[in-house]
C-alpha cells in the first residue's frame, strides 16, 4: 500500500494550492455547495410559493420547471450550461460559475418541492386564524406561515444540502478544480495508489455529510416538540 | 466577443450514423439499469434483513454500509471500483472481470452498491411502518414467525414500499449517466459524442433530455396511478 503519497498530497485534497495558488479540493467543493445552497433556496422558495398559488398562470411556469429539473440527470443539467451556454450567450461561462448555476437550478426544484411540503403540513387553521385576525394574505405568509414552516423544513434543507454537496462532485466533468478533480489528478501524476486515493477521498466527503446528516436527525427530532398541528 | 452562429439540424442527430449511436446509447443505458436495478434491489433487501435480525454484527454492517455508501458521492464510488477494486476484490473476480466489459462491470457495481444502501432504508422504514401489534395479532392467531412475516407483514410493507422503490428505480437510470465519465457508452455519452464530432450539441443534448424527461414522466405517472388506487386501501 502507498499510504505515503496520500498524506504527502493530503493538503493538496483539503485546500488545493490555496495560498500560493487558486482555492480547491475539499474547500472548493464546500465552497461550491454553499454558494449553491444559498442560491438554491431562494429560487426554491420562490419555486415553492408561486406552485403553492390559486393562480394558474403563476402555477404553471413553477410546475414545468420543477418537474422538467426533477425528471432530468443533473449531469444532463451541467452540460447545458457547459455546451449551450456559448450559443444562447455568446461567450463561454468560466467553468465554476457554470457548475454553480448547474447546480442552483438543480438544488431549486428540489427545495421549491420541499418549501410546497412544509408550507402544505402546516394546519390550515393557522393561515385561516391570521387571516381572520385581518393580515393579508402576503403578511399572513410572510409573518405566520413561512417562519414556522421554514424552521420545520431545516432538517429536509440540511439533507438537500448534503445531496449538493455529494452532487458537487460532478463539476470535476467539466473541470472544476474541486476535490474529485484533486483526486483524479493526484491519481493520474502518482498511478500506482488509486484505492488508497480514492477511499480518503470518499472518507472525506463522508465525514462532511455525515456530520451534517447526524446533526439535521437530531435536529428533527427536537423542532418536532415545537410543530402546530392540526387537531 | 465573437458571435456564434448555429443552426439547426434535427436531422442529423436523429437519423443515420448519429441516430444509431443516440438509440444505442439509450439501449445501453436501459441495460445498465435493468442489471443493477436488479442487483440493487438483491443486495438491498440483503442489508435490510440484516438490519432487522437480532444478530449485533449483521445490523452494525448493515449500518455502516447504509450511511457510507448513502453519504458518498457516486462519482467517487464509480471511480473507486474502476480504479481501485483491485485492492478490494478477490483476484480471480477481478480477472474474470476484466475479461468482461470492464468498464460495464464497474459502473453496474457502483449503481447497485450505492443504490442498495438507498433501498435497504426504503425497505427497513416500511417494515417499521407496519404497527408492532399487527405481529403480535398474528403470532397469537397461531402463525409461525416466518408464516406471519410472509403472509402479514410483508404483504402490507411492499405495498408501501413501491412508491418509494420505484422512484429509487428512476433515480439509478438518471444517475446512471455518470458512467460515461468512465467510458461506459451510454445515453449521455452519445449525446456528448455527438457534440463533439458535429458541434452540433443543442440537438443532440435536446434528443438526450427529453429521453430522460420521457422516462421519469411515465415512471412517476406510475406512481401517481398506484398511490390512487392501491394506496387507499391501507388502513390500520
Amino acid at each position: 500500500m502507498h499510504w505515503d503519497i496520500v498524506w504527502q498530497n493530503f493538503d493538496y485534497f483539503l485546500w488545493g494550492a490555496f495560498p500560493q495558488g487558486p482555492l480547491g479540493g475539499l474547500a472548493a467543493s464546500i465552497l461550491l455547495a454553499a454558494l449553491g445552497i444559498f442560491g438554491a433556496f431562494w429560487l426554491g422558495l420562490a419555486a415553492g410559493l408561486m406552485r403553492l398559488s390559486k393562480r394558474i398562470w403563476v402555477q404553471i411556469p413553477s410546475i414545468v420547471y420543477i418537474e422538467i429539473i426533477r425528471g432530468v440527470p443533473l449531469l444532463m443539467l451541467i452540460f447545458w450550461f457547459y455546451f449551450l451556454a456559448p450559443v444562447i450567450l455568446g461567450r463561454r461561462l468560466p467553468e465554476f460559475e457554470c457548475a454553480l448555476v448547474a447546480l442552483i437550478v438543480f438544488t431549486g426544484a428540489y427545495i421549491g418541492e420541499i418549501v410546497r411540503a412544509g408550507v402544505q403540513s402546516l394546519p390550515r387553521g393557522q393561515m385561516e386564524a391570521a387571516r381572520g385576525t385581518g393580515l393579508s394574505h402576503a403578511q399572513a405568509m410572510t409573518h405566520i406561515i413561512l417562519p414556522q414552516a421554514l424552521r420545520n423544513m431545516i432538517p429536509s434543507f440540511v439533507n438537500q444540502f448534503v445531496s449538493l454537496t455529494k452532487d458537487t462532485s460532478l463539476a470535476y466533468i467539466i473541470g472544476v478544480n474541486e476535490l474529485t478533480k484533486a483526486a483524479t489528478t493526484v491519481n493520474n501524476r502518482t498511478v500506482v495508489a488509486p484505492t488508497e486515493i480514492f477511499i480518503t477521498i470518499a472518507l472525506l466527503y463522508f465525514v462532511v455529510c455525515y456530520v451534517l446528516t447526524s446533526a439535521s436527525r437530531r435536529m428533527e427530532k427536537h423542532l418536532s416538540r415545537y410543530q402546530a398541528r392540526g387537531r | 466577443m465573437t458571435e456564434v452562429k448555429y443552426t439547426f439540424d434535427w436531422n442529423l442527430v436523429l437519423t443515420g450514423q448519429y441516430g444509431d449511436w443516440m438509440l444505442q446509447g439509450l439501449l445501453l443505458t436501459l441495460k445498465i439499469s435493468a442489471v443493477s436495478i436488479v442487483l440493487a434491489m438483491l443486495m438491498g433487501t440483503i442489508v435490510a434483513v440484516f438490519r432487522l435480525s437480532k444478530v449485533r454484527p449483521l445490523i452494525w454492517f448493515s449500518a455502516g454500509y447504509t450511511e457510507f455508501f448513502r453519504n458518498t458521492p457516486l462519482l467517487v464510488q464509480i471511480f473507486f471500483w474502476y480504479f481501485g477494486s483491485e485492492a478490494v476484490l478477490p483476484k480471480a473476480v477481478n480477472t474474470w472481470l476484466y475479461k468482461q466489459d470492464f468498464e460495464f462491470a464497474a459502473g453496474c457495481i457502483a449503481l447497485t452498491v450505492y443504490t442498495s444502501a438507498f433501498i435497504a432504508e426504503e425497505i427497513r422504514s416500511g417494515i417499521f411502518a407496519i404497527p408492532k401489534n399487527q405481529l403480535e395479532a398474528s403470532r397469537a392467531v397461531g402463525l409461525s414467525f416466518i408464516q406471519s412475516y410472509r403472509y402479514v407483514i410483508l404483504p402490507q410493507a411492499f405495498r408501501i414500499i413501491i412508491p418509494p422503490l420505484i422512484s429509487q428505480f428512476l433515480n439509478l437510470i438518471k444517475n446512471s449517466s455518470l458512467v460515461m465519465t468512465i467510458g461506459v457508452a451510454d445515453l449521455t455519452y452519445m449525446a456528448r459524442q455527438v457534440e463533439s464530432y458535429t458541434f452540433h450539441g443543442f440537438e443532440s443534448f435536446t434528443v438526450a433530455t427529453l429521453i430522460y424527461l420521457a422516462i421519469s414522466l411515465v415512471v412517476s405517472f406510475t406512481i401517481t396511478m398506484y398511490n390512487k388506487h392501491f394506496l387507499r386501501q391501507i388502513t390500520y
